[in-house]
């Protein structure tokens, strides 16, 4: 018995990818559970398993484009051959004990010619089947018996059988088991390999052309979209960094010794947006359609630059989490990142995200939305300023942030009301810690 | 006389009553068939299909020794014909056929009855023969009376210069000129029989296209090669009036409102055949006829009087003898209690000029004016081997093909043996194949059905050799 290897449902919004990669050959013997190919999506590169073993016939190839549901190998038993040999000496045995008796037989009167066939075709197997319909069942693998026949005394005709393989492709297909996480079996995808088009020796020396790689293309579409469904605006403030980074000084090593991780910036501000997020709780919604819809959860989406571009990955119930489970988290999903190994629940269902543009120096920036999140709090760089504080001239670790919002369901009033209170939990951190 | 009721009488001995008597004695059945001529077979065996393909066939032979074998490096002296030769063999071949049908009335227990019927009740037929009378009873009737030629006003049949396709099959010589009035199958065949012969032939024809019904651009195709052969048309064109004169006749032809004239030695007059049932007392027992004089019938060939059934070209449908030989075995099979069907999509129709025009199922304008997409495959019998080797590569093959199913909807052929080679696809379409069924089905090499596998090939743009 064959088995069809499909591409399976692969998360929200995302309906295809592009093979990259076999990791099987055709013709290879493969065991369930034996990951067959790599498959890239906008969000991220899948790894597709075997369900059982066989040999494996590969249909598609690395570059195609695929869809879900798509059938892109076959897992034949070994005994294919076999098999196929008996279907046919099967239809050939029937065609002649069911031909004399279906034929209009000069003899005393029976019962009605067709229950005669109908007998005939119910007690051996089915009629023969014709070349058009031996080619589809040994195509897709088909059981003839499973599909109605509506050809004359009940024979398939190929009307039936690409009926019966039109409906059982938009039934849901069967959803594949995920991708196992931390496969150091497989190794790192390697560097996008970016090859310039042909142009002519005159053009050559000013212009370069590079395909976009799909996460680009996708990046580019998500970002114009964003732009174009939102109504985007963003409200600015300052936070004393000072307090933080004075309790990061004192704890830093106590932390890493205690958690296995360091501590971060993220831990706080990842705190103090749940915490502000809990105040504002607009700014944790989203619209769908004419409803508002608030998200119970945080979960935070803090945005990772890699090679191949930005992407940005979940951290889930945020608000559950503690400082040194933030980090944890963050980190194990940064490492992902860079490896290119973040599956698709690692890439959803975030309800608000955390851009850092500081670390490249940025001092301060609109962000824009990351869809369909209403909200996006822009971190920058950390850079000592004069400021005042009691009436006096001080000097300060000073870092701008950013809120871009969605302002058809936030307003101002909100948007500032945020970022002040996501400025006084940094400011002065006990209050974390105390909840308050 | 045996006074027992029969089982069955059946009302004519054409293809569709005789077909139907011996069915029904190989059933078992108490039969008789009443036959008011002098041979068994009715039209088509007597003054229809077999005598026009005796003849078609003896003019073919003549044109190609004519025209045909110096291709071949063939030199044959001036050929001449031998007209009352060729008629006794016509007639012989129809009175070996119509004998046969008496022997086979005997294998089969049929009781061949002379005279004509006349239905005096549900259950009940009066024979006349001569002037003998007689009356028998059964317990069902079959009306298998065929039909007739229609008569033009303007023109009355005298059968010897304006005459009906009966004495077409005839005529005591080549007429000079032969003006047909008709260009459906009939009046081609006979008017293609007599050009080949000698005659100045010219096919007059009500519509704008010769063999309606069939597909419009074989028909043109035919038209075009029988125009090479020397015929002449006139379309769009009616017969109003003929005369006679200096033994000849003038006819009065109206096309588009021009009227003209044309001077010929014999009119053919073939616009059609009607239902025949005159003097058969159906319609005083109670039979339905519609406005055509068709006897009404339902799915199991019954009419509006219980017991009394009717088959063939005196019911509604085209007029065929194979049509006629499935319905009576339907219907009979229907009256023994088993499953007796006829599927009408699956019945050939030919035209046996040459080339031969056979089609059967739907035509391309039938199939879009239903709104059915379909993917059209055509070869042409040019790019056939067999077709080359015998020198005869004019027409094609074209195959119509429902465009999700592939099924076969449709298949037109015009060209050498095409009323032979469409009997494929008739079986095809009873099985509801696909045109991939028939592609994927070895056809020997060389013949001419592999333009057929070429064609339905071509449906999906994978013919191999064009």
């Amino acid at each position: 018995m064959a088995v069809e290897v499909r591409i399976p449902t692969l998360g929200e919004s995302v309906s295809e990818g592009v093979i990259t990669r076999w990791l099987k050959g055709e013709g290879d013997s493969v065991s369930a559970d034996d990951l067959l190919l790599e498959l890239e999506t906008d969000k991220a590169n899948v790894e597709i398993p075997a369900e059982r073993g066989g040999v494996l016939h590969i249909l598609r190839k690395e570059g195609e484009t695929v869809h879900v549901g798509d059938v892109v190998a076959r897992i034949e038993a070994a005994d294919r051959q076999q098999q196929a040999a008996r279907v046919q000496t099967a239809a050939a045995a029937t065609a002649t004990p069911a031909a004399p008796q279906a034929a209009p037989a000069p003899a005393p009167p029976t019962q009605a010619a067709s229950a005669v066939e109908e007998a005939a075709s119910g007690e051996s197997e089915a009629p023969a089947l014709s070349p058009a319909v031996r080619r589809l069942v040994e195509e897709h693998e088909l059981n003839p018996a499973a599909i109605k026949g509506s050809g004359r005394g009940g024979r398939l005709t190929k009307g039936d059988v690409l009926a019966h393989l039109d409906a059982s492709t938009t039934s849901a297909a069967k959803p594949a088991p995920l991708p196992p996480p931390d496969q150091s079996a497989v190794p790192a995808r390697p560097q996008l390999a970016i090859a310039p088009r042909p142009v002519s020796a005159a053009v050559a020396a000013d212009e370069e052309h590079v395909p976009m790689s799909r996460l680009r293309q996708r990046i580019a579409e998500r970002l114009v979209q964003a732009q174009h469904t939102a109504a985007i605006l963003t409200t600015f403030n300052e936070i004393d960094m000072q307090a933080v980074m004075d309790l990061r000084a004192k704890h830093k090593s106590r932390f890493a010794d205690a958690h296995g991780v360091s501590l971060g910036f993220m831990s706080f501000f990842g705190r103090a947006c749940v915490a502000a997020l809990r105040d504002v709780p607009v700014v944790n919604a989203y619209i769908d359609g004419t409803d508002i819809v608030y998200h119970r959860h945080v979960h935070l989406g803090v945005a990772v630059s890699t090679e191949r571009g930005l992407v940005v990955p979940v951290v889930h119930r945020a608000d559950e989490m503690s400082f040194a489970d933030i980090e944890k988290e963050i980190g194990r999903l940064a490492e992902r990142a860079r490896q290119n190994k973040l599956s698709i629940d690692d890439l959803s269902g975030g309800t608000f995200t955390i851009s850092n543009g500081g670390v490249f120096g940025s001092l301060l920036s609109t962000p824009i939305l990351n869809p369909p999140q209403s909200a996006i709090l822009g971190m920058h760089k950390i850079e000592k300023r004069p400021v005042v504080v009691d009436d006096a001239i001080v000097v300060r670790p000073m870092m701008y942030v950013a809120l871009s919002y969605d302002h058809r369901l936030i307003d101002g009033e909100h948007a500032v009301t945020f970022l002040v209170r996501v400025k006084e939990r940094i400011e002065d951190p006990v209050r974390l810690m105390l909840d308050v | 006389m045996d006074t027992t009721p029969y089982d069955l009488i059946i009302i004519g001995a054409g293809p569709g009553g005789y077909v139907a008597a011996i069915r029904a004695g190989q059933l078992g059945m108490r039969v008789a068939c009443v036959e008011k001529d002098k041979a068994l077979g009715g039209t088509c065996l007597n003054v229809g299909c077999i005598p026009s393909k005796a003849l078609l066939d003896s003019s073919e032979h003549f044109h190609f020794v004519r025209h045909g074998l110096a291709a071949h490096g063939i030199k044959v002296g001036v050929a001449e014909i031998d007209l009352p030769a060729m008629m006794s063999r016509k007639d012989r071949v129809v009175k070996g056929l119509t004998q046969g049908v008496a022997g086979l009335f005997k294998k089969n227990k049929v009781e061949r009855i002379s005279g004509s019927a006349r239905l005096l009740a549900a259950d009940s037929v009066e024979i006349t023969n001569g002037d003998q009378r007689s009356i028998l009873k059964s317990a069902k009737i079959l009306i298998a009376s065929g039909s007739a030629p229609i008569e033009l006003p303007g023109l009355p049949f005298d059968g010897v210069r304006i005459v009906s396709s009966t004495e077409a099959l005839s005529l005591p010589q080549v007429p000079e000129r032969l003006l047909v009035v008709g260009g459906g199958a009939i009046g081609l065949e006979l008017g293609s029989v007599w050009n080949r012969l000698g005659s100045a032939v010219k096919v007059v024809e009500f519509l704008d296209r010769i063999v309606p019904g069939m597909d419009k651009q074989m028909g043109e195709q035919l038209m075009k090669s029988l125009q090479k052969q020397g015929m002449s048309f006139q379309l769009q064109t009616t017969a109003r009036t003929a005369v006679m004169e200096n033994g000849a006749v003038r006819v009065t032809l109206d096309s588009k409102g021009k009227t003209t004239e044309e001077v010929c030695d014999v009119v053919l007059v073939a616009v059609g055949r009607r239902p025949f049932t005159d003097g058969l007392g159906a319609r005083e027992i109670g039979v339905e006829l519609d406005d055509r004089g068709c006897i009404k019938v339902d799915a199991h060939y019954a009419t509006t009087v219980a017991g009394v059934y009717a088959i063939g070209d005196v019911i509604p449908g085209p007029m065929l003898a194979h049509k006629a030989e499935e319905e009576g075995i339907a219907a009979v099979e229907l009256m023994a209690g088993q499953a007796g069907h006829v599927n009408y999509d699956a019945v050939p129709s030919v035209v046996y000029t040459w080339p031969e025009l056979a089609s059967v199922g739907m035509t391309e304008e039938q199939a879009r004016s239903q709104e059915i997409p379909i993917n059209v495959g055509s070869f042409p019998f040019l790019a056939n081997g067999r077709a080359r080797a015998m020198n005869d590569t004019e027409g094609g093959v074209k195959i119509i093909a429902d465009a999700k199913t592939d099924r076969v909807l449709g298949v037109h052929i015009l060209g050498p043996r095409a009323s032979d080679i469409i009997a494929e696809v008739a079986v095809a379409i009873e099985f509801g194949a696909s045109a991939e069924d028939i592609a994927r089905s070895v056809h020997a090499h060389p013949t001419l059905p592999e333009a057929i596998k070429e064609a339905a090939l071509a449906v999906h743009q994978r013919a191999i050799h064009i």
